[in-house]
C-alpha cells in the first residue's frame, strides 16, 4: 500500500535548510509524501514543523534545498502552486464577523469555483463540518471543533489535491478531533496528499507515516508499525513498584538495560533482549532490596517511542554543543 | 482578469456592516468635529479682556477709552490707578491689552503735536496679540484723524484745511464679509475625510494580518493587485458618504454658499479619496501591527494637515517646506474645494491640482500594490 503511494510522489522535500539570521529552523530535511497519503509531522513546539509546512505553501523561500509541490518547484513559482493546495494555518483563519456560508463563499470566490459548481462543493463542506442548518450563522459564535472543520471545509472548496493542515487540531476537544483525523481520512480515500502536523503524539497513530522531527533535523520516518517495532531499538518493559526513584537510579546501571522512564506510576524500561532481561532484572533489583510489584513486556505506544528517540537527539544535540 | 477583486469587496462591505464601531466612528466624531470647528475655529477677535490706566484725566483720554469700550473687539475688565496694578493684571492673565494713557496727553494733543498711548500686549498667543494691536491701531488712528480735523476747524475756523489722504476700497471677492467660517468649513471637507479614511484603511491589511486572515490570502492564487484594489472600492464608497455628509453640514447647517460645479467637486472628492485610501493601504503594508499602523498615521497625519494650507499660509512657510507641499494631496483638494464653493471656478481653472492629485494617486497604489508580498519575510 505504501509503496504505491511513494510511485506518485505530490510533495517533494530535497535537503531543505531554513534560517532565520543564526538560527536554523529547518536543518536538510528530506521526504516526499505520495497520492492520497497522509503524513504526520511530529515534534515538540518549535520543532520547526510549521516553518516546513510554509516553505511548502510558498510563504517562506528555503535558505538552500529544493521543494516540489505538484511537480512544481515551489521557491521559484510560488504562484504555480497556489491552486493546487489547501492550507489551514496554525492560527484560525477564517473571518469571524461573516457567517458560515459567506467565509465559504468569499474562499470560493478568490479559487475561482465556476459559480455552476459552488452551491453543491458549499453543501459539501457544510456537511462535512456538521454546520447544516447553521448556514447564517457567524463563525464568532461557533465552537472550536466547527471552526476547525469550517476551516477544513474552506480549505478544500478548490478541491485541492495536496492539502497542508498546521497543526489543525489544537485546542479541540478530544472527540472533536477524532472527527477531523476521519475528515482528513476520506479526503485521503479520495486521492487527497495530505501533510499534517500536530503536536498530539497520540494522533501519529491516524497517519500511513508519521515524520519525528526535533530541533529542525528529522529523527525517524515510518508507518506508525515500524516506529514502533524498529525505531527504539529494544523492547520495553513496564515495571510497577513502590519506590520508583530508588528502582529508577537503579536501573540505570543494570546489565542490559537501555533506558528508562517513568511513565504515570510506573516505569518504562527500554531492554535490549525482552526475555533475558524479564528473567535476571528481578533479581538484580532483589540485590539493591527493591521489589517490583510487575515486570511484563509490553507493545511500546508511539509516545514511549518518541519520548525516547527526542530524548536522545537532545542529549547528542547538547553534547555536540 | 481581476475577478477576484469583488469577493474581497462583498467581504469588506460584510465587516463593515457588523461593525458597528466602525459605523459610530465614521459618523459621530465626523459631526462632532464639524461642529467644533465651525464654531470654535476661528481666527477673528472679539472681546479681547483689556486693562485701562488713565493717568491724565482729561476729556480727550476719557473719550479715547470709550472708543474701545463702544466697539465690542475690547472688553475693559479692569480700571487700573497705578501701573503696578497693569502688569499684574497681565501676568495674571486678566487682560490680554493693557492701554495706557500717561499725563500730558491732552496738553500734547492741543498743542497739535504728537500723543504717545501706550500699549502692552500679552505676546505669548502671538496671533490674537497681532491682530488685537491691529484694532487698536485703527481705533487710535480714527481717534486722531478725527481729532485733528476738529481742532483744524476750531483753530482756524475753516471747515477742515482738506487733509490728504489715501483711501482704501475694500473688496473682498468670493467672501465679501471676509467670513472666517467660509474659509474653516470647506477646509475640513478635506482634513477630516483625510483623518477617517487614512485612519481606516491603515488598519485594513494590518487588522488580517494579526487576525491570520492574510496568511489564509497569500496562499491563495490572488493576484496583489486584486487585493489592494478590493480593498480600496469599498472605502472609496464609504469615503464619498463622508465627503457627502461633511458637504451637507458645511451647506445647509453653516450655511456656506457653494456657487461651483458640483461634478468638478466630486471628481476632486474621488481623486482626493484614491489619494488617501493609497496612503493608507501603503501604510498598512509597511506595518507588521496595528500598533505600528497607528503610530505611523500620528506621525504622517499632523504634517499632512500643517502643510497644506488648510490653516497656515502656504507662502509664508520657508522654501523647502513649501517644496514638501507639492506632495500632500490635501493642499490641492484645498485649493479645489475653495475654488467651487466659493470662487465657483471650473476645469479651466482646477485642472492642475486635478491632475497632481491623480499622479499621487496612481504612485501611491501602484506602490502599495509593488510593497504587498505575498510572503511572510
Amino acid at each position: 500500500m505504501s509503496g504505491d503511494r511513494q510511485a506518485e510522489p505530490q510533495i517533494v522535500a530535497e535537503n531543505l535548510v531554513k534560517r532565520f539570521g543564526s538560527f536554523v529552523a529547518v536543518d536538510g530535511v528530506s521526504f516526499q509524501v505520495g497520492r492520497g497519503e497522509v503524513l504526520g509531522f511530529l515534534g515538540p513546539n518549535g520543532a520547526g514543523k510549521s516553518t516546513i509546512i510554509r516553505i511548502l505553501c510558498g510563504l517562506l523561500r528555503p535558505s538552500s534545498g529544493r521543494a516540489l509541490v505538484a511537480g512544481i518547484d515551489v521557491a521559484r513559482d510560488p504562484e504555480g502552486v497556489r491552486q493546487c493546495i489547501g492550507y489551514m494555518s496554525q492560527k484560525f483563519s477564517l473571518y469571524r464577523d461573516l457567517s458560515v456560508e459567506e467565509n465559504l463563499r468569499f474562499f470560493g470566490g478568490i479559487y475561482r469555483v465556476p459559480n455552476s459548481e459552488l452551491p453543491e462543493r458549499m453543501r459539501f463542506a457544510i456537511s462535512m463540518a456538521g454546520l447544516g442548518g447553521r448556514e447564517k450563522a457567524l463563525v464568532s459564535t461557533l465552537a472550536g471543533g466547527w471552526q476547525q472543520r469550517l476551516a477544513l471545509g474552506c480549505a478544500v472548496l478548490h478541491r485541492p489535491p495536496i492539502l497542508f493542515l498546521d497543526e489543525p487540531t489544537s485546542g479541540v476537544e478530544p472527540t472533536s478531533r477524532r472527527r477531523f483525523w476521519d475528515l482528513i481520512h476520506s479526503l485521503a480515500a479520495d486521492g487527497v496528499s495530505v501533510l499534517v502536523s500536530t503536536h498530539y503524539m497520540d494522533e501519529a497513530e491516524y497517519c500511513h507515516r508519521a515524520m519525528l522531527i526535533n530541533q529542525g533535523r528529522l529523527i525517524a520516518v515510518g508507518s506508525p508499525q515500524e516506529l514502533k517495532h524498529s525505531a527504539l531499538g529494544g523492547k520495553v518493559l513496564l515495571l510497577e513498584c513502590e519506590s520508583l526513584g530508588p528502582t529508577l537510579a537503579a536501573l540505570a546501571h543494570a546489565p542490559g538495560v537501555l533506558d528508562c522512564s517513568v511513565f504515570g506510576n510506573a516505569l518504562h524500561v527500554l531492554v535490549s533482549d525482552a526475555e533475558r532481561s524479564l528473567s535476571e532484572l528481578p533479581a538484580y533489583l532483589e540485590q539493591q532490596h527493591l521489589r517490583p510489584d510487575r515486570l511484563e513486556r509490553i507493545d511500546a505506544s508511539l509516545e514511549d517511542v518518541f519520548v525516547q528517540l527526542i530524548a536522545v537527539d537532545s542529549a547528542k544535540q547538547s553534547a555536540a554543543a | 482578469m481581476f475577478a477576484r477583486i469583488i469577493p474581497i469587496v462583498i467581504k469588506e462591505f460584510l465587516e463593515l456592516k457588523r461593525d458597528k464601531w466602525a459605523r459610530f466612528r465614521l459618523i459621530v466624531p465626523t459631526l462632532v468635529q464639524m461642529l467644533l470647528f465651525g464654531y470654535a475655529a476661528t481666527y477673528e477677535v472679539y472681546h479681547v479682556s483689556t486693562a485701562v490706566l488713565d493717568l491724565d484725566h482729561s476729556q480727550e483720554s476719557r473719550e479715547l477709552i470709550s472708543r474701545f469700550t463702544s466697539n465690542g473687539r475690547f472688553d475693559v475688565v479692569k480700571v487700573a490707578q497705578s501701573q503696578r496694578e497693569i502688569t499684574e493684571a497681565i501676568d495674571r492673565s486678566d487682560a490680554a491689552v493693557a492701554l495706557v494713557i500717561h499725563a500730558g496727553f491732552a496738553e500734547l494733543l492741543r498743542k497739535g503735536q504728537n500723543a504717545p498711548l501706550q500699549v502692552i500686549v500679552d505676546g505669548t498667543n502671538s496671533n490674537t496679540a497681532l491682530i488685537a494691536l491691529g484694532y487698536v491701531g485703527t481705533i487710535a488712528q480714527g481717534f486722531a484723524q478725527d481729532y485733528a480735523s476738529d481742532l483744524a476747524e476750531r483753530v482756524q475756523g475753516v471747515r477742515g484745511m482738506k487733509q490728504i489722504q489715501v483711501t482704501l476700497e475694500q473688496r473682498p471677492w468670493f467672501n465679501e464679509d471676509l467670513n472666517g467660517r467660509w474659509f474653516f468649513v470647506p477646509g475640513l471637507i478635506g482634513t477630516l475625510t483625510l483623518v477617517i479614511i487614512v485612519n481606516l484603511t491603515a488598519f485594513a491589511i494590518v487588522r488580517e494580518r494579526e487576525a491570520g486572515t492574510l496568511e489564509q490570502i497569500m496562499v491563495s492564487p490572488i493576484r496583489p493587485a486584486e487585493f489592494i484594489l478590493g480593498k480600496t472600492v469599498p472605502f472609496f464608497v464609504v469615503g464619498l458618504g463622508e465627503v457627502a455628509l461633511i458637504v451637507a453640514v458645511g451647506i445647509l447647517w453653516f450655511q456656506v454658499p457653494f456657487v461651483g460645479n458640483p461634478l468638478v467637486l466630486l471628481l476632486g472628492s474621488a481623486l482626493f479619496l484614491l489619494s488617501s485610501l493609497a496612503l493608507g493601504l501603503l501604510i498598512s503594508t509597511l506595518c507588521l501591527t496595528q500598533q505600528q499602523a497607528f503610530s505611523m498615521n500620528f506621525f504622517l497625519l499632523n504634517p499632512f494637515f500643517i502643510l497644506s494650507g488648510f490653516a497656515y499660509p502656504i507662502s509664508s512657510m520657508p522654501q523647502l517646506l513649501q517644496w514638501l507641499t507639492y506632495v500632500n494631496p490635501l493642499r490641492y483638494y484645498l485649493v479645489v474645494i475653495r475654488g467651487t464653493f466659493l470662487k465657483g471656478v471650473g476645469l479651466g481653472v482646477l485642472w492642475p491640482p486635478l491632475a497632481a492629485m491623480a499622479a499621487i494617486a496612481t504612485v501611491l497604489l501602484t506602490t502599495s500594490i509593488l510593497r504587498f508580498r505575498k510572503s511572510l519575510e
